[in-house]
């Protein structure tokens, strides 16, 4: 009986996939003003379980990824037919109202990745909206979770070591949080400078998702590319991972730390700046990047810790990055004391 | 009055037509039911908090402008959150015209309830405490209004923050009273901000009572225009518990109003007694900055009309000590570094001056003296009242 069934469930998907064109992205899911409930609502994927993107649906991976509890993580962008995104120089690309960004996060169990959620960054009319996805155990949906979720996962790091964690599943205000520039909801990944690793950005112009090949003028080093300069490795790291809320219009625009890639006051991205509203996250050390001194310096020992209150990014980590603390104190290690 | 009723009828459509009352009582899934209200929620809607204890394991939120978020009472509803396991805060507002009242935040990782970039809000009759007391792993601040225009704060009682009870920091147009903030390090502090009331407060057991600050490399400087006055300041002797690093672990014990650097602050007709530092410090920052645009002294600092009680007999500064014998056995209550600039002094009683030229200078080359404020009358209003939107007086009516 039971292999009668996926006889069945074989044969089904070799009709589904080979005799009928698949329905194409549902632009008006995308632009509709409500909280579409299924990821399947949007047709973003061939496939029920999220693996095959669908027409115009293209992935892409970024220089340095944003660290996410060493999830996996799966990208995709999404232009709708006769639209064009605009490239910005080295910034964020200017898609168009009708676009989508699409990232799954999983971890690999038994040998295959498990998906846990999928994220969608709608561009509507009156603006972006962010909303998460979480998968169900037979991987065949995911469901709208607009309050967020906690799920249980054990999985191995690069190290080696079993980890068990409950991963975070942001709630939509959450993923506001991160993606709020001056209150409004906008991409973060998707910037130029971040994306120039296999001629993705040629490739996008050659697609016709972008009018034309940005020319970027200072990239942001491949995430372990060691033979990059060691301060561009450390200010991308700081860019793509705390950036979007540290930023003069972001989440934490109230603290002064300014940590993007195009930031040049030290005093901005922490060197010998007090802290202003960090109280235990303080760890009792008076400066955010104490220069030559990695173990007195609030930057690192917010990184190193596990505690809301004091644990940075507040969002969407609840294991240390073992490798990017390594890179940051290896980069406040090398500078001035004077400086 | 056809034409007014007709004026009335189209105020009543122009409000959110379907405002509603969603209520979310404790019980399981507090966490999933509660935030999914939140986000859910539409302009003009109340969500109503029932009585009884939420356990919460992560920190909430609202995005949504015009929302009352409202508890049974502060020692009715209570959102706990010993159990969080993410987040800087208990409760996140990011939206504006939103009214938090009758519940109360208890054992935040972080701080209790901030609210970022959020105009018009209210916080009325909420508690937010940190349960075990004074303890330098507690939450920074647990009224946190930060970058918002009108912010009121009326009726709360804040307990036990390692940094202030009620801040309000880079914000404008502000009325923070009636509250009670006890066993914080500052109870009530007024940070970076332009137009602030500070009044009817109860500020007693913390460190520091009421704190006007004004700190450099800080997106929004200049902070100005802070009136405190008809406040119950009273033995603020708390030791200070914040964590290295901060500012407020820079406060002497036994504090009771503080200024620094700063413009423009009017301290008038507050009972002030049994603070052992003194009952009133005006000092520059102190520490070494270099930002071109900071001023780092006080400027234009009235005091007058206050109520002096016994102050000065624990004075916890380095040299404390020694002055206090040089005379004999209190201090003056009245403290300033030297460093200020229209400082006027209308209250009857004893002022030490530091003798401090430069802001910065190291205690060790004060010059002590002793002053006197005038012993006539003095009146030293100049700032106008804070007045904020009808509607958010009418939230707390």
């Amino acid at each position: 009986m039971r292999l009668l069934l996926s006889v069945c469930a074989v044969l089904g998907l070799a009709f589904s996939a080979g005799a009928r064109a698949p329905a194409p992205v549902a632009d008006a899911v995308i632009l509709s003003d409500g909280l579409p409930r299924l990821l399947s609502d949007y047709h973003f994927f061939r496939d029920a379980s999220g693996w095959q993107p669908n027409d115009r649906v293209t992935p892409y991976r970024l220089n340095m990824p944003l660290f996410s509890d060493y999830a996996e993580k799966y990208r995709f962008l999404y232009v709708p037919e006769g639209e064009q995104a605009k490239a910005r120089g080295d910034g964020l690309l200017d898609l168009p109202v009708g676009s989508a960004l699409i990232k799954s996060f999983g971890y690999e169990m038994d040998g295959k990745v498990r998906l846990l959620e999928t994220r969608v960054l709608l561009h509507r009319a009156d603006g972006w909206l962010a909303l998460p996805y979480v998968w169900d155990e037979a991987q065949t949906e995911a469901v709208l979770k607009v309050a967020g979720a906690r799920i249980p996962v054990t999985f191995t790091d690069p190290s080696g070591k079993q980890r068990s964690i409950d991963y975070g599943v942001p709630n939509k205000n959450q993923c506001k949080e991160c993606h709020a520039l001056s209150g409004e909801v906008t991409p973060i990944g998707p910037k130029a400078r971040n994306l120039t690793r296999d001629g993705q950005l040629a490739e996008f112009a050659r697609l016709g998702l972008i009018d034309r090949e940005p020319a970027v003028a200072y990239r942001v080093p491949l995430w372990g590319e060691a033979s990059a300069p060691l301060n561009d490795r450390a200010r991308g790291y700081l860019d793509v991972n705390c950036a979007h809320c540290h930023n003069i219009n972001g989440s934490a625009s109230n603290s002064g730390l300014f940590l993007t890639y195009e930031e040049s006051m030290p005093v901005r991205i922490g060197v010998n700046k007090r802290p202003v509203a960090a109280g235990r996250g303080s760890g009792t050390h008076a400066f955010d990047i104490a220069p030559g001194d990695p173990d007195g310096s609030i930057m690192i020992y917010r990184l190193n810790s596990l505690e809301p209150g004091i644990s940075m990014p507040e969002v969407g980590r609840t294991v240390v990055h073992a490798e990017g603390v390594a890179l940051l104190r290896a980069w406040i290690a090398e500078m001035d004391k004077k400086n | 009055m056809i034409r007014s009723l007709m004026v009335a009828t189209a105020l009543c459509l122009s409000a959110p037509a379907l405002a509603k009352t969603v209520t979310v009582d404790p019980g399981s899934d507090a966490q999933e039911r509660l935030q999914e209200a939140l986000i859910l929620a539409e302009p003009g809607d109340v969500v109503q908090l029932g009585a009884g204890r939420f356990d919460l394991v992560d920190g909430l939120s609202l995005d949504v402008d015009h929302v009352t978020i409202r508890g049974a009472g502060m020692d009715q509803t209570v959102l706990n959150f010993a159990g969080q396991l993410g987040a800087g805060e208990g409760l996140l507002v990011t939206s504006d015209h939103v009214v938090l009242r009758d519940f109360a935040i208890e054992d935040s990782k972080g701080d209790g309830i901030k609210s970022k970039g959020a105009d018009d809000i209210v916080y009325y009759q909420i508690r937010v405490e940190w349960t075990r007391g004074p303890h330098a792993e507690n939450g920074a601040y647990a009224i946190y209004p930060v970058e918002s225009k009108n912010v009121l704060v009326d009726s709360c009682t804040a307990i036990g923050s390692s940094d202030a009870g009620i801040y309000v920091g880079q914000s404008e147009n502000i009325i923070v009273r009636n509250n009670v903030a006890k066993f914080n390090v500052a109870g009530i502090e007024i940070e970076n901000s332009i137009g602030a009331d500070v009044y009817n407060n109860i500020a007693v057991n913390n460190t520091g009572g009421i704190l006007v600050f004004d700190l450099p490399n800080i997106p929004k400087q200049g902070g100005r225009n802070v009136r405190v006055f008809d406040n119950i300041v009273v033995d603020n002797n708390t030791p200070n518990f914040a964590p290295e690093g901060n500012i407020v672990a820079q406060v002497p014990t036994g504090m009771g109003v503080m200024v620094m650097s700063h413009y423009d602050v009017e301290v008038f007709g507050n009972r002030l007694a049994e603070n052992g530092t003194g009952n009133i410090l005006i000092v520059s920052y102190t520490q070494e900055q270099n930002d071109p645009n900071y001023n780092p002294r006080p400027i234009g600092v009235r005091i007058f009309e206050n109520d002096h009680g016994r102050a000065g007999y624990k004075p916890a500064f380095p040299g404390g000590d020694q002055l206090k014998a040089a005379f004999g056995g209190a201090i003056p209550p009245i403290i300033e570094d030297g460093t200020g600039e229209k400082i006027l002094i209308g209250d009857d009683v004893p002022v030490l001056s530091m003798g401090l030229t430069k802001p910065g200078q190291p205690l060790t080359e004060a010059r002590p003296a002793l002053a006197q404020g005038t012993s006539e009358p003095f009146d030293g209003r100049q700032l106008k009242p804070v007045t904020l939107p009808q509607a958010m007086e009418d939230a707390v009516r």
